[in-house]
C-alpha cells in the first residue's frame, strides 16, 4: 500500500542527498563514514536538516533530573542528551540517515564527475537481461499466464451468472487471456578484482595508513557500483610481501627495508592463479611513501609492470602518500621509466584533503 | 474523517472492551469528548505519527524526516508508538495492530484521561473553534482544519511552485514558536472606527483660579497655548508600531508584513497550527501525569483480571522509568497528582499547615478532610505545567523523589549534578517549563532606524540564545519581512545585537 507520507519522505531524501553532496569532501577527508558501514548501507550524520528556531544555548541551560548521586557527580546518562527533558524539547541528536552504498557511489560520481567505466573491449560491462515483470493482454501461447487467465475467466463467469459451483466448468475466452510480459534491464556482468598493495615499512605511519584506508573505501564503493562482483585482495610488503586479510592490511606495522618488487611479483602471481583476464577486470593499487631499497629493485618493478601487470590490468594505480620519512622517489622513477603509458595512473597524496583529488585521478579516466 | 485505504475499525472484541472502559472512565467522573479508535499497522502508525496524529497535513519534507526517524527506530526496536490521541471533537485515538490485549486496554484507559484533559483543561480552550449551539459542547474540528490547510498549501504549490512554497514554509516554521499564548484569551480588540472629523485640540488642565482677575497671572495665555500645543503634538505624533512589544511575531508579520497573498496564506496556516499545538507543550507534565494516574487506577481497580496484572505492571513500570537521571514527565506528573491527592485527603493545606514548621507534626498531619479527589479534578482544569509545579512542588516531594539540578561543568567537560536544594530545583524546573522552555522574543519596532527594519527584543532571563540557530532564524524573518532584521539580546553577559540585512550577518555589543 502506498502511503501518503511517501511524497514528503522522498522530498526529504532529496534534501539529504543534496546535503551529502555538499558535504562529501568533508566526509571523505574526515573518514567519518567507514566506521558506520553496514552490509549494504552507510549511516551518514547529517548536519542541521532541522528547522532552526530561537532557542536556548544548551550548555548554559542545564535542567532537572531524578535519581541518586551527590552534587558534583557526573550524570549517569552522559552524552549531550541530558538536557532538561521536562518541558524543553528532547535533547538534540544528530540525524543519521541510512543510504545505500549504491546511492553513495552515485553521489560520489556526481560530485567528482567520474565517468562510468568503459569496457576494455574483451567483455561488455553491462549486459541486457530480460525479466518477466508484468502482464499483457496479448502474447504468444507459450507465455500464457495460466492462473491469471483462469481467474479472469471465473470472475467473468460469476458476474455473468454462468458459473455453476456444482459443475465448475470454466472456459476462458479471448478476452480472459493474460500473458507474461518482460522488461529488458541492464545489469553489470563483469567482475572485478582490486589488489591493494601497501608498504608497511617503518616509514608509513598511522596517518598515512588512515589515508590509504579512506581512499580504498571510496574506490571500493565506486567500483562496486560499476561491476557485478567485486573482490578485494590485500598484499603488504616491506622487504618481502605476503597476502593478508583486510584487518591485518590496515593494522600491520613492520620495520625494515622496502622491496616493492616483492609485492608486484606476488600480485602478478595472484592474478595469474585466480583471475583469468578474459573474465576479470583487474585493478592493482599500490600505496607507499615512495621509498624503495635500491635502484635495481625499482628497475625490476618497472620490468614486472611492463611485462606482467600492465598487460592484464585495466589500470595500475600508484598512490604516493607523503610521510616525513619517505623520500618520494618512486613516483618520479615510474614517471621516468613509463612515460605516457595510459595504463598507469600515479597520484601524490599530501594529506587528507588531497584524498578527493587522488580519487579523481584514479577513477576519472573511466577505466 | 480520515480515509485509509485499509479498514481501520476496531475488531469486535476490542469494541466490546472500549465500551466497558468508556463506562468505567465515566464512572470515575472523567468527562470526555466522544472518542473513536482506529487500529493501524505499524507503518500507518508511523505515518500518522509523523503528521502529528493527523491523517492529512500540508506537504513538507519535515514530515518525511519524522517518518524516516520513526520508522527506523521502530524497525530496530528502539521505540514503539503505543498510543496517539488528537485533541479534536470527537477525539481520535490510534491503536497499534499487534499489541497485546492488555496493551490495548491500557492505551484506551490512558486515552480517555487525555481526552478528559483536552476537554477540561483551560489552556485547551484556546483550541476551541466555536460552540455547538445545540449541545453547548466546544467545536474542535481540527482534523478537518488540518486537511483544509493541506488543500490551501497544495493549491498554492500548484500555482507558484512546490519549491518556493516549501522554502517559504521552512522560513515560517523557524518562527513557529514566536506566538503569544495569552492572546487567545485576550478580549477582542474593539475595531477603532476611522474618524474623518478634524480632531479637537486638547485642553490642558489649568490651575484653579478663585478670583477672575488672577486668571492671566496664574494661567498666562502663552503658557496655556504652549501646553495645548504640546498635548496635541503628543497625540498626533505617528505611533510606533507595535505600540507595545508584541510576542505574537507571526501575527504581526501577517498583519503588517508586505506579503503576497500566497505568503500570507501560508503564514496564517503555520500560525494557526502553532496556536493549536501550544497548549500541549504547556501541559506536557500535567497531561501525561493525569493520563497515567487514571490508567493506573482504572487498570488496577476495575479493568485487569489476575492474569493480566503482571503484564500491566511491567508495561506501566516501563512508562514510568527514569533512566540516566532524566526527568520523566509521566512520572513527575503522576506522582505530583498523587501527592496533591494525599495532601488534600489529609488536610495538609491552608494557613495552619503553611505556618507549621514542626517536622514531626507535619509528617503525621491528618485532618481526614478527604478532599483529594475533588482537588485533583480542580487542578486538572485550572493549571498549566508552570503553575502546577509552582504551587504543588513541595520540599518533601523533591526530597522523596530525589530531584536534583544538573549543569554543564566546562572544567570537567561533562554534565554534573549541581544541587538538591529545593529552591534551586524548583527554580530550574520552572525555568525549563516557562514558555515551554523557549525564549521570550518580542517585536519592538517595525520601522527601526526609520528605515522599515524590524527590531526584535529577546527578553533575556539568564540564558543566552543559541547563536548559530538565531542567525538562521534572522535569515528566515528577513525573507518574510523583506527588510533587514535585528534582534537585541545578551551575549556572554553583555547586551548585544544580531542583525541580518539580506546578505550579511552582523553581531556586536550594544
Amino acid at each position: 500500500m502506498s502511503l501518503r507520507i511517501d511524497q514528503d519522505h522522498s522530498r526529504f531524501r532529496q534534501i539529504v542527498r543534496g546535503k551529502i553532496r555538499q558535504n562529501l569532501r568533508k566526509y571523505i577527508s574526515k573518514g567519518e563514514l567507514m566506521g558506520k558501514q553496514g552490509k549494504d548501507v552507510v549511516s551518514i550524520p547529517i548536519p542541521q536538516v532541522d528547522i532552526p528556531r530561537f532557542r536556548f544555548a544548551d550548555k548554559q541551560q542545564g535542567g532537572v533530573g531524578q535519581g541518586d548521586g551527590e552534587p558534583g557527580d557526573p550524570l549517569s546518562g552522559e552524552e549531550g542528551d541530558g538536557t532538561g527533558k521536562a518541558g524543553s524539547e528532547a535533547g538534540e541528536h544528530v540525524l543519521e540517515v541510512d543510504i545505500t552504498l549504491e546511492e553513495l557511489a552515485d553521489i560520489l560520481g556526481e560530485e567528482l564527475e567520474l565517468p562510468n567505466i568503459e569496457d576494455r573491449g574483451k567483455s561488455t560491462i553491462v549486459d541486457q537481461k530480460d525479466r518477466y515483470v508484468g502482464i499483457r493482454l496479448v502474447g504468444p501461447a507459450s507465455l500464457r499466464h495460466f492462473k491469471r487467465t483462469f481467474r479472469n475467466a471465473i470472475r467473468r463467469q460469476i458476474s455473468m451468472g454462468t458459473y455453476n459451483p456444482d459443475n465448475p466448468v470454466i472456459i476462458p475466452t479471448r478476452e480472459d487471456m493474460r500473458y507474461r510480459s518482460w522488461k529488458t534491464e541492464e545489469e553489470p556482468v563483469a567482475n572485478a578484482v582490486i589488489v591493494y598493495m601497501m608498504d608497511v615499512s617503518g616509514s608509513m605511519g598511522d596517518e598515512q595508513k588512515e589515508i590509504v584506508r579512506i581512499e580504498s573505501f571510496w574506490i571500493d564503493t565506486w567500483l562496486q557500483r560499476q561491476y557485478k562482483g567485486l573482490e578485494t585482495r590485500f598484499i603488504i610488503h616491506d622487504a618481502v610481501a605476503r597476502e593478508v586479510d583486510r584487518e591485518t592490511f590496515f593494522s600491520t606495522r613492520e620495520s625494515g627495508g622496502t622491496m616493492i618488487s616483492s609485492a608486484y611479483k606476488l600480485c602478478s602471481q595472484i592474478v595469474d592463479a585466480d583471475y583469468p583476464t578474459s573474465q576479470w577486470n583487474i585493478y592493482p593499487l599500490h600505496f607507499s611513501d615512495g621509498d624503495n631499497w635500491s635502484v635495481d629493485d625499482t628497475l625490476l618493478c618497472v620490468e614486472i609492470l611492463k611485462t606482467k601487470l600492465l598487460p592484464v590490468s585495466n589500470v595500475f594505480c600508484y598512490g604516493q602518500v607523503e610521510s616525513p620519512y619517505g623520500s618520494g622517489q618512486f613516483i618520479k622513477d615510474l614517471k621516468e621509466h613509463l612515460p605516457a603509458d595510459e595504463r598507469i595512473i600515479t597520484s601524490e597524496i599530501r594529506d587528507r584533503d588531497a584524498i578527493v583529488g587522488s580519487i579523481r585521478d584514479f577513477l576519472g579516466k573511466g577505466k | 474523517m480520515s480515509k485509509f485505504a485499509l479498514k481501520t475499525d476496531l475488531p469486535g472484541y476490542l469494541q466490546e472492551e472500549q465500551r466497558q472502559i468508556e463506562e468505567i472512565a465515566r464512572s470515575y467522573g472523567l468527562d470526555f469528548f466522544p472518542t473513536s479508535y482506529e487500529m493501524l499497522t505499524y507503518d500507518q502508525m508511523n505515518e500518522v505519527a509523523s503528521y502529528g496524529g493527523f491523517p492529512i497535513r500540508y506537504p513538507h519534507w519535515r514530515f518525511g524526516m519524522e517518518y524516516e526517524q520513526m520508522s527506523k527506530s521502530s524497525e530496530y526496536g528502539l521505540s514503539r508508538i503505543y498510543e496517539m490521541v488528537i485533541n479534536n471533537n470527537p477525539a481520535i485515538a490510534y491503536l497499534l495492530e499487534g499489541n497485546s490485549i492488555v496493551d490495548q486496554k491500557l492505551v484506551m484507559a490512558h486515552v480517555y484521561a487525555h481526552v478528559d484533559f483536552f476537554k477540561n483543561n483551560y489552556t485547551f480552550k484556546a483550541t476551541n473553534q466555536g460552540v455547538d449551539p445545540r449541545s453547548g459542547e466546544p467545536i474542535r474540528k481540527w482534523v478537518d482544519t488540518m486537511a483544509n490547510h493541506g488543500a490551501i498549501i497544495r493549491r498554492w504549490a500548484n500555482r507558484v511552485g512546490i519549491e518556493r512554497v516549501e522554502t517559504y514554509i521552512d522560513h515560517c516554521l523557524s518562527l513557529e514558536n514566536l506566538i503569544d499564548p495569552n492572546k487567545p484569551f485576550a478580549p477582542e480588540k474593539p475595531r477603532t472606527k476611522e474618524t474623518h472629523e478634524e480632531p479637537k485640540p486638547l485642553e490642558p488642565e489649568l490651575l484653579r483660579v478663585d478670583r477672575d482677575y488672577m486668571e492671566s497671572f496664574i494661567n498666562p495665555e502663552e503658557f496655556v497655548q504652549a501646553q495645548r500645543k504640546k498635548l496635541t503634538d503628543e497625540r498626533d505624533k505617528p505611533k510606533r508600531l507595535p505600540e507595545r512589544p508584541d510576542r505574537d511575531v507571526l501575527g504581526f508579520l501577517i498583519d503588517h508584513g508586505r506579503l503576497d497573498p500566497w505568503e500570507r496564506d501560508i503564514l496564517t496556516v503555520i500560525r494557526r497550527e502553532a496556536y493549536y499545538i501550544y497548549p500541549q507543550m504547556q501541559t506536557k507534565v500535567m497531561n501525561e501525569g493525569w493520563a497515567t494516574y487514571w490508567h493506573s487506577r482504572m487498570m488496577t481497580e476495575r479493568i485487569c483480571d489476575a492474569s493480566e496484572i503482571i503484564e500491566y505492571a511491567d508495561r506501566c513500570a516501563g512508562v514510568l522509568a527514569t533512566s540516566g537521571g532524566k526527568l520523566n514527565p509521566y512520572k513527575l506528573g503522576v506522582e505530583l497528582y498523587r501527592h496533591i491527592e494525599d495532601r488534600w485527603n489529609r488536610g495538609q493545606f491552608g494557613k495552619e499547615w503553611e505556618d507549621c514548621d514542626d517536622h514531626d507534626l507535619r509528617r503525621h498531619w491528618d485532618r481526614r478532610t478527604g478532599l483529594g479527589r475533588e482537588k485533583i479534578f480542580q487542578v486538572r482544569a485550572l493549571y498549566n505545567d508552570v503553575t502546577f509545579i509552582d504551587e504543588f512542588l513541595t520540599p518533601e516531594f523533591v526530597a522523596a523523589h530525589k530531584l536534583y539540578t544538573f549543569g554543564y561543568n566546562t572544567r570537567n567537560d561533562r554534565w554534573e549534578i549541581e544541587t538538591r536544594k529545593f529552591e534551586q530545583v524548583k527554580g530550574r524546573l520552572l525555568f525549563s517549563l516557562t514558555n515551554a522552555g523557549q525564549p521570550f522574543v518580542y517585536v519592538v519596532d517595525s520601522n527601526h532606524s526609520n528605515r522599515g527594519e524590524l527590531l526584535l527584543q529577546h527578553d533575556h532571563q539568564g540564558v543566552d540564545l543559541r547563536l548559530d540557530w538565531a542567525r538562521e532564524v534572522l535569515v528566515a524573518i528577513e525573507r518574510i519581512w523583506k527588510r533587514p532584521v535585528e534582534i537585541h539580546t545578551v551575549i556572554d553577559d553583555k547586551p548585544g545585537l544580531m542583525r541580518f540585512d539580506g546578505s550579511e550577518h552582523a553581531q556586536r555589543a550594544l
